[in-house]
């Protein structure tokens, strides 16, 4: 039952925009992020996510965005790091396997440059967040990519100890870049 | 003349320059054994930035002293001093200032590898001349680690050397980097 009402909803969901939507292009796509720990910047991704993409450059206020991150396949750019950033104290990746970014909006600023609002949900607790996107063809693709930033603490990523931001920093970058096939049935 | 460099005195410099970097040397070393088996924590990385803050005022303050002592040159040895004493103390002085160029080089070589740029003092960046290579790391920070172990030996043989030289020659050399005026002639 609980499956049937999925598939009516991701139909009704994702048929009308059938034309502009596609689950994004995996070893194309990225989702990485920066963080600056005692001042040193350190890099980090996200290896499996699934993303849908609607997008319809006539129609941009119809776009969307849902992404889902599968925690457990982080890399926070160390051995070291990836071992201790799926503990407890920072994505609990046990507790909370999953994230989650659902738009709510999509606005066009200028010819390609587009922004994007929505709600992150990382460990369990949801944010609104704002990013802005730029949209261009790229052999046959459209590319979607942009960054925004979060605050670690606003999603208890890091407690306890972890909770002083002297050591590591709160702010955190947030980069992605989502290849999709353009179906373009013009 | 009161400032007689060159002969048998060093400059408040060298000697300034020669307490402050085995001071910081070590710190860094006895820092540097101590967190590698740390669990992961805040106080972790702390530690790492100091020791590598560390490492990098110690290669600075080295080239400084380098330039200082080609313009001043050190004090002669003492009259009595047999020959193979003075070369095993001219070469294990050179060795000294070599191992105290190549340790910071490697650990921020093998920081660079690993990953993670240095910041001094987490305000500085410094360019990472490697790309982040897991092999090279490993190999880098075991060269750290082993040149380390190498000054361990020679710092130990120069306290020795220092300390023969003031409790059993008598003589001046121990004094004489402490800024003590000499008791000979
Ligand atoms: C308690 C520890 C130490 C003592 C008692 C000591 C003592 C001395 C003395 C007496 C000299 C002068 C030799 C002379 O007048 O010809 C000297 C020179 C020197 N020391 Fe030390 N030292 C100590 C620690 C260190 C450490 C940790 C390092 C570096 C790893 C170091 C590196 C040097 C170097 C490179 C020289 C030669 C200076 C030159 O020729 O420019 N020393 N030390």
């Amino acid at each position: 039952m609980k499956k049937l009402v999925a598939l009516v909803l991701t139909t009704l969901i994702f048929i009308p925009g059938a034309l502009f939507s596609a689950p994004v292009v995996k070893d194309k796509s990225s989702i990485g992020f920066a963080a600056r720990q005692m001042g040193v910047p350190v890099a980090g991704s996200f290896k499996r996510f699934d993303a849908d993409v609607r997008f319809d450059p006539k129609d941009a206020g119809k776009g969307s965005a849902s992404i889902t991150i599968y925690m457990d396949e982080v890399d926070a750019g160390s051995d070291d790091g990836t071992i201790e950033i799926k503990r407890k104290p920072w994505f609990d990746v046990k507790g909370h396997p999953k994230a989650e970014f659902v738009s709510t909006s999509l606005k066009e600023l200028g010819p390609g440059r587009y922004e994007v609002a929505g709600k992150m949900t990382i460990k369990g607790r949801t944010r609104g967040v704002v990013a802005p996107v730029t949209v261009k063809k790229e052999g046959g693709l459209w590319l979607f990519e942009g960054a925004f930033a979060i605050n670690r603490l606003d999603f208890s990523i890091g407690e306890g100890p972890w909770a002083n931001t002297g050591t590591v920093d709160d702010k955190v970058e947030v980069r992605f870049r989502f290849l999709l096939p353009a179906t373009d049935k013009k | 003349m009161e400032r007689h460099v060159g002969n048998d005195r060093w400059t408040w410099t060298a000697i300034f320059l020669h307490w402050v970097i085995a001071t910081l040397i070590i710190a860094g070393f006895a820092l540097g054994e101590y967190m590698g088996d740390l669990a992961v924590s805040p106080m972790k990385l702390k530690l790492y930035s100091y020791h590598k803050w560390l490492g990098v005022t110690v290669f600075a303050l080295t080239i400084i002293r380098l330039a200082w002592r080609a313009f001043h040159a050190p004090p002669l040895f003492p009259a009595g001093m047999p020959s193979w004493e003075r070369l095993a103390a001219k070469a294990a002085h050179a060795l000294l200032y070599a191992l105290i160029f190549m340790i910071p080089l490697a650990g921020w070589l093998g920081s660079s590898a690993h990953g993670f740029q240095t910041v001094y003092l987490g305000v500085i960046p410094i360019p990472d001349l490697l790309a982040k290579n897991k092999e090279l790391s490993d190999i880098l920070e075991e060269i750290h680690e082993q040149l380390n172990h190498a000054l361990l030996l020679i710092v130990i043989a120069h306290i020795g050397a220092a300390m023969k030289h003031h409790f059993i020659d008598k003589d001046d050399i121990l004094r004489r980097m402490m800024g003590i005026k000499g008791q000979q002639k």
